[in-house]
């Protein structure tokens, strides 16, 4: 059973490909996205009334949030350290004069890590529902589990990032997360902390990884990090990556090199 | 005993980092972080035989080593600063009763001020190819977050339509 839904400015797309006996699909899946839109309800920094806009203007204090909101700002900080500050939720506040504000741009901004944060919630919800073998797809973050069919892993394919019909690479997994961070859809939306202009290093970076929260985050540091990145993440345990570069290169971590399988399955 | 050094230097040096890494979370960017991958892995032992610790580390800048003791025979010897893909390494041993007890790192690069996660020093090689344009039998699709409009022209728009209609 797949459903797909806008939310968040963008697309999320379910697919159930097993399930146990008796269990409320349908119901879970109604249950997943009123969920999307809590979490964007709370969130959004594209509308004034959600609890991160009034943080960002200072008209509620962070003790005050919900819970939801202070464990991902907590997430974000966690992140932040560990990145050693390119990944940064207030970068908003600081961006360059020659910056041309778009309409989401906030002096504080999680949206490099709630949304898959929110997919991670999701499938737990589903598993918890009685789904076995699925994917969630939000706008580009992955995240699956169990396996597609008995035997199998998920292909989840990284898209090409100047032809939107065609993949730079294909890996095969189960139970993990796959998130993207790119220039190329959206324009110059990550900023470089360092500087407050648009990050240029990369043209995209791909993160597998077993937290989906932490691999959005890291595709995103990366974008900043450049290919000093991918060196970086090597050395955190259970993530890999993958970096597309401006001159078409593909760069990959072993770890994920090693999830690496030929574009055209032998059964295609 | 300068041979000694390159020998402690070479084997040692990644485990005396490992172990000197604490979590050393920092607050503040990396300002430049040069990339280093050209110059060779310091992880190699020297040669046997070798003269010098500083022509047997690979990469190494040579810096004569130094040794001190103390009363009760406990003597230090400092390393020659040698030449890493991530920036010069030096490392001192502490030898006591003719026996290595500890190992210290004296300068450590500083892009490896990071997370408690990191897991090896050399960090191994990135796979690299020429990008090409497949065409995939996939499941899902990760990319950069779509716009609504750009998710219809999507290839995940297209596996969601297969799916839903099949």
């Amino acid at each position: 059973m797949r459903r797909a839904e806008q939310i968040w400015g963008t697309v999320v797309s379910v697919d159930v490909r097993d399930a146990r006996d008796g269990a409320d699909v349908p119901g879970a899946l109604d249950a997943v996205f009123a969920w999307f839109k809590r979490v964007d309800d709370l969130f959004s920094t594209w509308r004034d009334d959600t609890e991160v806009r009034r943080i960002g203007r200072g008209e509620l204090d962070v003790a005050e949030a919900s819970p939801e909101v202070r464990t991902v700002l907590a997430l974000c900080d966690e992140v932040r350290v560990e990145t050693a500050g390119a990944f940064d939720i207030t970068v908003g506040a600081r961006a360059a004069e020659e910056v041309d504000p778009w309409p989401g741009l906030a002096p504080l901004d999680p949206s490099g890590l709630v949304k898959g944060w929110a997919v991670d919630r999701a499938a737990s919800m589903l598993q918890d529902a009685g789904a076995r073998a699925f994917s969630i797809n939000a706008g580009g973050d992955v995240a699956v589990r169990g396996q597609p069919a008995p035997g199998t892993a998920w292909r989840v394919g990284i898209r090409h990032p100047w032809e939107p019909d065609k993949v730079a690479a294909v890996v095969a997994v189960v139970d993990t997360g796959v998130a993207t961070s790119g220039r190329y859809e959206r324009g110059d939306h990550v900023l470089d902390p360092r500087t407050g202009r648009p990050a240029t290093a990369l043209t995209s970076a791909s993160v597998i990884g077993p937290d989906l929260a932490l691999a959005d985050a890291y595709a995103t540091a990366l974008v900043v990090m450049g290919v000093d990145g991918l060196r970086w993440i090597t050395g955190v345990a259970g993530y890999a990556a993958m970096a597309i570069t401006d001159e078409r290169r593909v760069l990959s971590t072993p770890g994920f090199a090693r999830h690496r399988v030929p574009a055209i399955a032998d059964d295609a | 005993m300068r041979r000694v050094v390159a020998v402690v230097v070479g084997t040692l040096g990644g485990l005396a980092l490992l172990a000197s890494f604490h979590t050393s979370a920092t607050s503040s960017l990396r300002a430049t972080a040069p990339s280093t991958a050209s110059r060779p892995p310091a992880t190699a032992p020297p040669p046997q035989g070798s003269g010098t610790g500083a022509s047997g580390a690979p990469g190494s800048t040579s810096a004569p080593s130094t040794t001190t003791t103390a009363p009760g025979g406990r003597r230090t010897i400092d390393g020659p600063s040698v030449s890493t893909r991530y920036g010069d390494v030096q490392v001192r041993a502490v030898v006591q009763g003719g026996r290595l007890v500890d190992v210290q790192a004296l300068t450590l690069p500083s892009d490896r001020e990071r997370s408690a996660r990191i897991s090896d020093f050399a960090g191994p090689e990135l796979h690299d190819e020429a990008l090409q344009a497949q065409s995939a039998n996939i499941d899902v699709v990760s990319g950069a977050t779509y716009t609504s409009e750009g998710y219809a022209q999507s290839l995940q728009a297209a596996l969601d339509r297969a799916g839903i209609h099949s």
